[in-house]
């Protein structure tokens, strides 16, 4: 649908966009975000050529847009701003038919479009039509700078920062009607902003910028998940913490460090391990570190005096758990089989960790007070 | 009586020729220099001199190119009005919101349809508070057109002035002053219906 080639935007000498590539594909909500200054703003009014580029092209379905007149370009392509801006001098219909009316719809059809406009975010034309802007609060007024973009059908929308200026709560609703109308009207948006929670809450792709360079650009998830470096995971920040907080595997609960031994320990030195530990249990691993059972401070207690070493002390039939296998299942096995730990293994059966009831608790109380303090 | 009606009429002939022709020419420069501030600056200090030209020797001067009558007072009032009128309508059209601008451009206006629909209408306050001023310097300094043959009221008070006759002054005074009361009331009211039909939330 769109994409950005090579471009380059220069303001007497300094760079504010810098040989930026990127693609974005029709139906998509992209979000550019980054620090003020990051060339964010300037990327976006690249797209309908409100600033020209000093070099590079920008395609629409194909068409480099430097090369169009830039008048008929804007009327194609939706535009909200931050500021609003909506004509004080004009009713709230005549706002919403600003662009029809350049591109000559007869009155009629003007007219009804934006009645239609309005009963989709459920505005009353009866009530809201003949009403000045001045006459509306800011989140309806920014509703109608909304509208006044999609009144031409543009395939394309550009916003600004539409919501920078409201408040959270009015903030919040906008965006939900916002991605609501996004979505059942297949348009392509690209938005900026320098609101992390809003890029999250509405994107399909974020492009994380700086310094005039696009640093990552992926879904929200992958952003989250993977962030490519240190400013990328600071940029998101307390977002980060939040995807470490969701218990979902193994290890995301697991103690790591476990006590373990191989069977050639000795048992003085088993016993001597497991006081200094404060454990009663020692996994037995293999030289490469793979399971093989366990052993019990009663077992050795009993038979110990017997043995050499924990060898022969060692049970075998115990259950181990995968550590990317479901944590809310190893935790019910716990449970159930009234165990005190579990061992946990990655595919190789090599031990990396274990689950215990009080591992489990101090993972959750992490996802509890950790949640809020970062709120 | 008769004679007291008509030079109303000439004086109110005068004042607006003379200010109607520094509205077309100002509100076009008003306009015209908003494109380059060199410019601006230059048109504006000009104006600015010919506001410090005393008014009866401008009119000497004018008297000289134009000779005697109206038309010299009318070219002389039209000097004196294009101050207010050229400086507001700098000032209106510069002092637009720039969200509306860039909002207007955004979604396809060309810099003319920017002008009437968006510039034009936002400044119209400014821009006419500018005529105010103009219209009531103008009926004023009308008064002086006397000296060079013009009519208009002056005539009554240059007369009475002359003869030491206190009521033949006030007869030209006293219509002056109420004039420029009156149009001043009915601008400012015009100007208030605008302001307010421009104002922002």
């Amino acid at each position: 649908m769109v994409r950005l080639k090579n471009i380059q935007k220069e303001y007497n000498g300094s760079v504010a966009v810098d040989d930026l590539n990127l693609e974005i594909e029709k139906g998509q909500f992209v979000v550019l975000i980054g620090p003020s200054g990051c060339g964010k703003t300037t990327t976006l009014k690249m797209i309908n050529r409100l600033i020209e580029p000093t070099s590079g092209s920008v395609f629409i379905n194909g068409e480099d847009v430097t090369k169009v007149n830039p008048v008929a370009l804007r009327r194609k392509i939706g535009y909200v701003i931050q500021q609003i801006g909506l004509f004080p001098n004009m009713t709230i219909m005549q706002n919403i038919e600003v662009v029809p009316k350049l591109l000559k719809w007869p009155a009629d059809k003007r007219r009804e479009r934006a009645q239609e406009l309005l009963r989709l975010v459920e505005m009353d034309p009866e009530v809201y039509g003949d009403r000045y802007p001045s006459e509306l609060s800011g989140g309806q007024q920014q509703r109608i700078g909304v509208l006044r973009a999609l009144a031409a059908e543009p395939p394309l929308i550009l916003m600004d920062e539409p919501f920078g200026a409201l408040d959270p709560i009015t903030k919040e609703l906008l965006q939900d009607e916002l991605k609501k109308l996004q979505t059942s009207l297949g348009k392509t948006i690209v938005f900026v902003t320098h609101d992390m929670d809003e890029a999250l809450k509405l994107a399909d792709y974020i492009v994380l910028m700086k310094d005039g360079r696009v640093v990552q650009a992926d879904a929200p998830e992958e952003l989250l998940s993977n962030p490519k470096n240190e400013f990328v995971a600071e940029f998101i920040g307390k977002h980060r913490m939040n995807s470490n907080f969701c218990i979902d595997e193994v290890k995301d609960v697991m103690k790591t460090k476990p006590v373990t031994a191989t069977r050639e320990k000795g048992i003085g030195e088993s016993i001597a391990l497991m006081k200094s530990r404060n454990v009663d249990s020692i996994i037995v691993v293999d030289k490469a570190g793979r399971f093989e059972g366990i052993v019990t401070i009663g077992r050795i207690m009993t038979d110990g005096k017997n043995h050499k070493n924990i060898s022969r002390l060692v049970e075998e039939d115990v259950p181990v758990v995968k550590m990317d296998s479901n944590a809310k299942e190893a935790f019910d096995l716990l449970i159930q089989n009234k165990l005190d730990f579990i061992p946990a293994i990655d595919d190789d059966n090599v031990v990396k960790g274990l689950i215990t009831k009080s591992s489990i608790a101090k993972a959750m109380a992490e996802v509890v007070w950790k949640g809020a303090d970062n709120d | 009586m008769n004679d007291l009606l008509l030079s109303i009429l000439v004086h109110l002939q005068i004042t607006f020729t003379g200010v109607l022709i520094a509205a077309v020419t100002g509100i076009i420069a008003g306009i015209v220099i908003t494109k380059n501030k060199t410019v601006a600056a230059i048109v504006m200090s000009l104006t600015d001199i010919v506001q410090t030209i005393p008014s009866v020797a401008l009119l000497a001067i004018l008297m000289m190119l134009f000779g005697l009558g109206d038309t010299t007072a009318v070219v002389a009032l039209a000097l004196y009005s294009l101050l207010p009128i050229v400086r507001n309508t700098y000032a209106g059209i510069t002092g637009v919101d720039k969200g509306l601008i860039e909002a207007g451009r955004g979604m396809g206006m060309t810099k003319i349809q920017l002008l009437v629909k968006v510039q034009l209408p936002m400044a119209l306050p400014v821009i006419l508070s500018g005529l105010r001023m103009a219209i009531i310097t103008a009926l004023g300094i009308a008064t002086i057109g006397v000296l060079i043959g013009a009519g208009g009221l002056g005539y009554f008070i240059y007369r009475g002035v002359q003869i030491s006759d206190l009521t033949m002054i006030l007869k030209g005074a006293v219509p002056v002053s109420l004039l420029a009361v009156f149009v001043d009331l009915i601008l400012q009211y015009s100007e208030k219906k605008m302001a307010k039909k421009a104002k922002r939330a």
